[in-house]
């Protein structure tokens, strides 16, 4: 892939949530460091799925990304641009082409605003179309996109369902005609049998308009079918990256393993008939990485080595990324 | 074995089952539950035509015409309330005054609910140290004791204003004066209910969404958030109407609120203080009025406090 | 009779603002002793409305159980008086919830929250109480137990309370565990923990589980057999292999269909299933499932098939042969 074809870089991206303590004083006694130096590289029209339990920083890195977080350090560079450099209006501007979608789909839409309004948002903000007709006409056709019926513009919120609520939420996102979507868990809240109407509409419409995604969920089952690449995260690094069936059918990282293992499968005998590597204990707080490499106490292989030493981020097959000691 | 699934239903674009309640209609069914705030809001309703249709049947000149030789008379045909130390009717005083009792509670309640939520909303949305010191602004504010205050300024200012010309009616500026400093005395409440509310809802993920479209501040505190805060502002300022009503009626009773020949209720209370006993009509009117107004906005805003408690109004699934 | 629990008819109705919901319709099955049954379905299906039915723990009102019979060691659950059934809940029938943080007091240790219940239901003294707690701490595979028994439930991470809830749950060797969507709120590494947990405690104690989840994946780790719910509607039911493999209901398969796998490469999409779950309030006559249904036949929309057994076990609520798509 050349590098005209890499939408977005992330070099050394870390954010850290300070602890503070006192009264009339604060000061800071330490730091929950939810995303500790994280690279890769997303490509055009690609869906680079970002995976990793409770804790392990991926939305933190998504949000990130996008500046809703100001990064503690590290860049972000999207088609060239450093969007950590860009403050106010100028990233205001840059955020046209670079949207969300939520994984709440009660809470991301403005309970007080009817969907018209809060699918035009963005044509007010960026000021795309001002005219009332023009900007009804043009929710109607993004109601249309999302496969809901036009006529509701006027409606609140809780007329809808949640797989629809969640179909406003990515109409008011393609608003802006946008390049990019970061989709933070878009359907861990909704029902099973709505989960795929969802999956096929980003499916559809990442055809339909070229679109480039990063996919943050924790539904392995999910990520495989959606992403064609994967990056595993725990405790706020990166612990594999990959194409797709590579990652699935030859981890190479423990926690990828034991990951995997532990996915359940719509079906008893291939269920059964695994090996599951189950893990001891819990993952650790991220104010409180454990020295060395992060997965250490929990790695059923770890050597001494790993207590110790940071595992170096390498290229161990072509285009497939691991941080381990033993690889 | 797989077994191909038919076509499905052909793709009917989502419809929506049934329709619901709008907030406003969800809102009026649940007032409508407290009976006493219907009550207040029919006693309201006349009370306040009491005030303005009445102007139909006299004027205000007529409410200030002073004859001495029929004071003090209590009701008869002529004059239904009687008439006061100085012989003016007091019917027609009860109904200008009214208006004026009446204009200041809503004015003070403006002035009150602007301030209260604009600093609220900023000290609630920025955060650190605007939001420091805003606070303790606030809170040098609750140990300002409104009536000494309005008492004071009430004095040194009152001769000093021009009076001001509304609505056909001219009001001596210690109308003025009364409004304003109600209104600037009783914000801090609600700025603290306000700052409350901003702190949870700015958190909320269609703000975080409104972030991430690029939206700016302005329209986020006043777009987004605001609408959805509009219940204790609501309360407030409906109980904000009777506190002003009260504390005027409060000064003037002690002689330096509103000064004559404005008619208030509360400077017709003032009047009365000898003739507690002997001329009853001249606290009476007055005094219920007030009372009836009062309770009427306290009903109303216990039922719209319940009314509008978020936590009945779990928006369905 | 060989089962351990039988529900037979089971109707639960709540009366609310917006109408009567018909929460639970006639649902009948029966549980055998040591074994496993999954009830899987969507929100809103019914299906803990139906287990906390059995453990009459529901609100009356605003909910009511108009119909049905459950039976337990030759009585009618339903017909006990409450102070019958607080003998039963913990000490025969245990039930643990989805989000343990609310069942557990906050302001208890969870020492003491287990040996209250040792002590209440067991009859033993504190002393004795006391060791028996630590014993099933280190049975549930919390390290530690004696210094652990002081904390208090905030203490402890989400699959970490989850333990201590089966715990209690186990203390007082129950006939029947309910557990309902005990790791829906789990990470999937903490899941397969606590999967692997309950099935080695149910070989260990030999009781029946009733596990409840909207996840085809986990109910198909740990389930003998399953009940697939819908509207309050059993709609199939059968042998764990025999619904996986073998479906015959038109919604089962349609949400098998739209699962993705994590072991195997994609295909292609994923089968949509048009629609979403209904509110049961004003529920048409006919098959609750026909709105969102590729089968639908004439009969589905006039009347509600019942749950038929087949010759082999295999119970099934539909008009239509979804191996041939023509009706039976």
């Amino acid at each position: 892939m050349t590098s005209s074809q890499i939408l977005v870089q992330v070099r050394g991206l870390k954010k850290y949530f300070p602890i503070t303590r006192g009264i009339l004083i604060q000061r800071q006694v330490g730091a929950i460091k939810a995303v500790d130096d994280v690279s890769f590289d997303i490509y055009r029209g690609e869906s680079l799925g970002l995976v990793g339990e409770s804790g392990c920083g991926k939305t933190t890195t998504g949000r990130t990304l996008i500046q809703l977080y100001r990064p503690t350090a590290g860049q972000v560079l999207y088609d060239g641009v450093d969007l950590t450099r860009e403050k106010g209006q100028s990233m205001r501007n840059r955020r046209r082409k670079i949207q969300m979608i939520f994984q709440d789909p009660y809470a991301s839409l403005n309970p007080r605003w009817t969907i018209s309004r809060i699918i035009g948002e963005p044509l007010q903000v960026h000021k795309i179309i001002s005219a009332r007709k023009a900007q009804e006409e043009r929710v109607q056709q993004l109601l249309e996109l999302v496969g809901l019926d036009p006529c509701h513009t006027n409606r609140y919120p809780h007329e809808f369902s949640g797989g629809q609520r969640q179909r406003i939420g990515v109409a008011r996102a393609l608003a802006s005609n946008p390049e990019f979507l970061v989709c933070d868990e878009p359907i861990s809240a909704l029902d099973v049998s709505i989960q795929a109407q969802v999956v096929n509409l980003l499916e559809d419409l990442q055809d339909k308009f070229g679109l480039t995604y990063l996919f943050i969920a924790h539904d392995l089952s999910m990520v495989r079918h959606i992403c064609d690449r994967v990056a595993v995260m725990y405790l706020g690094v990166i612990v594999e990256l990959s194409d797709r069936d590579e990652v699935y059918d030859h981890p190479q990282h423990p926690y990828t393993k034991a990951l995997l293992s532990a996915v359940p499968i719509p079906d008893p005998r291939a269920t059964r008939a695994r090996q599951r590597v189950i893990l001891e204990g819990d993952v650790p707080s991220p104010s409180d990485p454990p020295a060395g490499c992060r997965f250490h106490p929990r790695c059923p292989i770890v050597g001494e080595q790993c207590r110790v030493d940071i595992p170096e981020w390498r290229e161990v097959a072509p285009g497939h990324w691991v941080a381990c000691h033993k690889v | 074995m797989a077994i191909p699934i038919p076509e499905n239903p052909p793709a009917a674009i989502a419809r929506i089952e049934k329709t619901q309640l709008t907030f406003i209609q969800l809102v009026w069914l649940r007032f409508k539950r407290h009976k006493m705030a219907v009550a207040g809001i029919i006693s309201l309703i006349l009370l306040v035509l009491f005030a303005i249709l009445g102007t139909a049947f006299t004027t205000e000149a007529y409410s200030n015409i002073t004859d001495t030789s029929i004071r003090l008379m209590p009701p008869s045909h002529e004059h239904p309330f009687g008439t006061d130390t100085v012989g003016r009717d007091i019917l027609s005083r009860t109904i200008y005054g009214g208006q004026i009792s009446l204009m200041i509670g809503l004015i003070a309640m403006a002035v009150e609910v602007v301030v209260g939520v604009l600093i609220g909303a900023i000290a609630g949305y920025y955060g650190g140290i605007i939001d420091s010191l805003l606070m303790r602004f606030t809170e040098a504010m609750f140990n300002i004791p409104q009536i000494p205050l309005l008492l004071v300024l009430g004095k040194l200012l009152a001769d000093k204003l021009p009076p001001l010309n509304l609505f056909g009616r001219e009001f001596s500026g210690s109308v003025i004066v009364i409004m304003v400093v109600i209104g600037l005395t009783s914000w801090m409440g609600l700025a603290r209910i306000v700052r409350a509310n901003f702190l949870s809802l700015k958190e909320r993920e269609f703000v975080t969404a409104a972030h991430c479209i690029g939206t700016r501040n302005g329209p986020i505190i006043f777009g987004h958030i605001l609408p959805n805060t509009m219940a204790p502002i609501i309360v407030s300022a409906t109980l904000g109407v009777a506190n002003a009503i009260i504390s005027e009626a409060y000064v003037s009773f002690l002689g330096v609120g509103v000064r004559p020949p404005t008619a208030t209720w509360g400077n017709m209370l003032n009047g009365a203080y000898q003739y507690i006993e002997s001329a009853p009509w001249l606290w009476i009117f007055p005094g219920i009025l007030i009372v009836l107004t009062v309770l009427s906005i306290n009903f109303i805003g216990d039922g719209l406090r319940d009314a509008l408690d978020p936590h009945s109004l779990v928006e369905s699934k | 009779m060989d089962s351990l629990l039988e529900v037979r008819n089971l109707k639960v109705q709540f009366n609310t603002l917006e109408g009567v919901v018909h929460a639970v319709n006639g649902v009948s099955f029966q549980l055998e002793k040591g074994k496993t049954m999954g009830i899987v379905g969507e929100s809103g299906c019914g299906k803990s409305v139906t287990m906390l039915s059995v453990m009459r723990l529901i609100k009356e009102p605003p909910g009511r159980v108009t119909e049905g019979e459950v039976l337990f060691q030759e009585k009618d659950l339903l017909k006990l008086p409450k102070s019958s059934m607080h003998e039963i809940r913990g000490a025969k029938i245990a039930m643990i919830f989805q989000d343990p943080m609310t069942s557990l007091n906050p302001v208890l240790t969870i020492g003491h929250q287990i040996s209250e219940a040792l002590v209440v239901h067991s009859g033993i003294g504190k002393e004795e109480a006391y060791k028996k707690t630590l014993e099933l701490l280190e049975m549930v595979g919390i390290p530690q137990a004696n210094e652990r028994y002081k904390d208090y439930p905030h203490q402890f991470s989400g699959g970490m309370r989850q333990r201590v809830m089966i715990a209690m749950g186990l203390s007082c060797k129950p006939d029947i565990l309910i557990a309902d969507e005990p790791t829906t709120a789990l990470d999937v590494t903490i899941q397969a923990q606590i999967v692997e947990l309950t099935k080695k405690l149910q070989a260990q104690f030999g009781m029946a589980v009733i596990w409840i989840t909207h996840d085809l994946g986990v109910a198909a780790e740990i389930a003998d057999r399953m009940i697939v719910m819908y509207a309050g509607y059993v709609v199939e039911e059968a042998d764990i292999f025999q619904i996986y493999e073998n479906t015959r209901h038109p919604y089962t398969l349609s949400l098998l269909k739209s699962l993705p796998r994590v072991d195997r490469k994609k295909h292609n999409r994923l089968a949509n299933i048009q629609g979403s779950p209904p509110d049961c309030i004003q529920m048409p006559p006919g098959c609750p499932f026909l709105p969102r249904c590729g089968f639908g036949v004439e009969q589905c929309a006039e009347d509600n098939p019942d749950l038929t057994t087949e010759p082999d076990g295999h119970k099934v609520a539909c008009w239509v042969d979804v191996t041939t798509g023509r009706f039976r």
